[in-house]
């Protein structure tokens, strides 16, 4: 059931990439106002993106990158970074030639051989632009959605057909001052994924986009914009992979979610960046802001992650809850193994009446990685009666591995309740044996019990997902037990 | 006929304590044996060697089962040889489905014999009739493994994971503790279907009133790390009546 869901997205990928004029598209490498201007003028942008743009980059340019998480990593040098990705073609004439770590990997994943050669570009009489490149959105339903009147193409083509919503929500969730990344990206977005979703209007199916990092030496710099008007519901579904390389790639997003009175959002992303090798060399730099904002009464947004890749994860899908009575939700399993470091969780503002949001954060922590849970719960002043309900788990698979939770708890109004629990715990060995006494080895037995640990959220997927990223925590966990 | 199981001369250390000193037994396929004895003579220590749990260290003597050296098998791989361990503290393992752990294991036996996954309908169908065989209730076989269950309950299951796994040789180490007399005879049927010609069942037990229901061929009585008697049913009532202390008389004489 996976495999399909994965191949249908990547031959969309595929499909989707027929169409690019990959040569027109390069930029060469380093940042500076000029190359803002051309991925602006390629992109035949409007004055307004433009002057956003600009402004974004002056305002990074005077910015220090932030220092306060708890991550070790040399910061990317900035200018050696191609911006507005147009992946050189890599010069692959066989299988045999594509990292064969790769290839097992999606094997694993149970992509068939067709289309790894799709993936590591090489198949010759594919469009190694479309796979290679950045972004791409799965628009085989748009007729079907547009008939319910709701928007789902690429960033850029909204910028070009709808300027107007475009124009009105770009940058109201997450302003280009926001944080460093968040400035970077304002500043050189390439692409993304847009969705709108009209008044009264229930998403027949999932959205989903599906993203890659491809090329050396590229930054990723997607930009994700989700409307959903009043009394509207959409799941949008984002998954992603990155092939293997030496050196560290940047990846640095911003996804925005709005939501109107009595609207809701799922957001569901399963995380499969490339983690780099077991010495914890190479690997992606996910610097990630997403952030949606109940905007009107009775609306809700739901993060569900499940992370399992990237070098290092350094994300906090936030939910600012303005609207009274609206709802927030976090679930996140982040699982890192070998070299990885993870700084992960969410932020919750309170900021209506009668909000209420639920965190629930599983780290699960193997060979020599960091996990870290950092969650902010702001109740500001005139939020009355909100709630919070908090509970981080971390689960230690190795005596060199680390797990640490920051709670940040900031409570400015009297009549609100605020939870939170933590637990840190070992595998035990009782378990593992009797596992092992039913027949089962010592990995599958880490990655059942790791699989139930994680249940609750799993649960909390859209079914097919739920399945690719069981298997991406047993891929993940390889190699984790002695 | 060569024994299904045979061990000989066992010596057995737990943190440089010898807790085996010297065990010879064997069985062989279509046979029934108890192990009585009081607390700390060693019985569940031969339950876990037998299992390969960690920590248990063989100094001295050899396991021969089905014609392997037992010793040199990992834990999973006596598991598949046909080894089952009814445990007497069934673990918890919360957020994994009963029935989907029990296909894995199922399958993971399957792979070492080399044949294919077992069909779902056909796993599916296993389970219904073993269900019924051990009136599980249907909820107990799609809850998490173990969790939340009564002690009865979990016994039960142990029992209900013998019956499908169908391994050559089940050890049941003290099944019988903290069951009331109905579990405890759902639990000695379920044995009872189980056992036939081509398998072989070790009782481990501190009380006679289990082997009522689970009929033993031979009673061994294990005593600081020895098997200082050996005999047919009657010895388990007989022990009923003089208690453990008659024995260690025997033994110092």
């Amino acid at each position: 059931m996976s495999n399909e869901i994965i191949k249908e997205k990547i031959n969309k990928d595929y499909e989707w990439g027929w169409s690019f004029d990959i040569e027109a598209e390069t930029a060469p490498k380093g940042l500076n106002e000029e190359i803002i201007r051309f991925i602006s003028y390629k992109k035949n942008e409007p004055d307004w993106l433009l002057e956003f743009r600009l402004k974004a980059f002056r305002y990074w340019k005077e910015m220090k990158h932030p220092h306060w998480a708890h991550l070790k990593f040399d910061i990317p040098d900035f200018q050696d970074i191609i911006y507005y990705a147009a992946p050189k073609k890599k010069s692959v004439n066989s299988l045999d030639e594509v990292d064969p770590e790769i290839l097992k990997m999606f094997e694993r994943l149970g992509i068939p051989l067709e289309e790894q050669k799709v993936l590591a570009g090489v198949t010759p009489n594919v469009a190694i632009d479309a796979v290679l490149d950045s972004v791409s959105v799965k628009t085989t339903f748009r007729e079907v959605l547009a008939e319910k009147g709701i928007i789902f193409c690429s960033f850029s083509e909204a910028v070009q057909n709808h300027p107007d919503l475009v124009k009105k929500y770009l940058g109201s969730v997450v302003p280009y001052t926001d944080n460093f990344y968040a400035a970077l990206n304002s500043a050189v977005f390439s692409d993304g994924s847009f969705c709108y979703i009209p008044k009264g209007v229930r998403c027949p199916m999932e959205l989903s986009t599906y993203f890659r990092i491809n090329t050396a030496g590229t930054g990723q710099f997607e930009r994700t914009l989700i409307i959903a008007d009043e009394e509207s519901y959409v799941s949008y579904l984002e998954g992603c992979t990155a092939p293997r390389r030496d050196e560290n790639q940047l990846h640095a997003a911003v996804v925005e979610i709005i939501a109107h009175r009595n609207a809701e959002v799922k957001y569901s992303t399963v995380q499969n960046w490339y983690p780099g090798d077991k010495e914890g060399k190479g690997g992606v730099f996910n610097f990630v802001t997403k952030r949606g904002i109940c905007l009107e009464e009775n609306s809700k947004i739901s993060w569900t992650q499940v992370e399992t890749g990237s070098a290092i994860t350094w994300k906090y899908p936030s939910v600012v809850l303005k609207g009274d009575n609206s709802v927030g939700e976090f679930y996140s399993i982040a699982l890192t193994n070998n070299y990885q470091q993870a700084d992960t969780g969410t932020k919750m503002i309170h900021i209506g009446k009668n909000t209420r949001s639920t965190i629930v954060s599983k780290g699960i922590a193997a060979g020599f990685s960091e996990n870290n849970y950092r969650g902010l719960v702001q109740i500001r002043k005139g939020a009355k009666n909100a709630r919070n309900f908090s509970q981080c788990d971390s689960l230690l698979l190795s005596d060199t591995c680390g797990a640490h939770t920051f709670p940040y708890i900031e409570v400015k109004d009297t009549t609100a309740i605020v939870e939170h629990e933590a637990t840190t715990g070992k595998i035990s060995e009782e378990q593992l044996f009797y596992c092992m006494q039913r027949g089962i080895d010592k990995e599958k037995a880490v990655s059942i019990i790791v699989n139930g640990y994680c249940k609750d959220i799993l649960n909390k997927l859209p079914m097919e997902f739920a399945v690719e990223a069981q298997k991406l925590l047993e891929i993940s966990l390889e190699g984790s037990v002695g | 006929m060569t024994p299904l199981l045979s061990i000989k001369n066992l010596h057995v250390t737990v943190d440089g304590n010898e807790i085996l000193k010297g065990i010879d037994l064997e069985i062989n396929k279509g046979e029934i044996h108890a192990i009585m004895g009081p607390n700390g003579s060693g019985k569940s220590t031969l339950s876990y060697v037998l299992a390969g749990k960690d920590g248990y260290e063989v100094t001295e003597g050899e396991i021969i089962f089905n014609g392997k050296n037992l010793l040199e098998l990992s834990p999973e791989d006596r598991a598949r040889e046909g080894i089952f361990l009814a445990f007497q503290y069934p673990v918890e393992i919360p957020g994994v489905n009963n029935i989907q752990f029990l296909r894995t294991a199922l399958n993971s036996i399957r792979q070492y014999k080399g044949l294919e996954p077992i069909d779902a309908s056909e796993f599916l169908k296993l389970v219904k009739e073993k269900q019924k065989l051990l009136d599980l209730p249907a909820n107990l076989i799609n809850r998490s493994l173990n969790d939340g269950f009564s002690g009865g309950e979990k016994k039960k299951n142990e029992i209900f994971q013998l019956s499908i796994l169908n391994p050559l040789l089940a050890i049941l180490d003290e099944t019988d503790s903290g069951l009331d007399i109905d579990a405890l005879k759902v639990v000695a049927n379920g044995v009872n279907h189980y056992h036939n010609k081509e398998n072989a069942v070790l009782v481990i037990t501190h009380y006679q009133r289990l082997l009522d229901y689970i009929v033993p061929d031979f009673v061994h009585i294990l005593y600081k790390g020895k098997i200082i008697k050996s005999g047919d049913k009657s010895l388990a009532l007989e022990l009923e009546k003089s208690g453990y202390d008659a024995y260690k008389v025997e033994t110092t004489n």
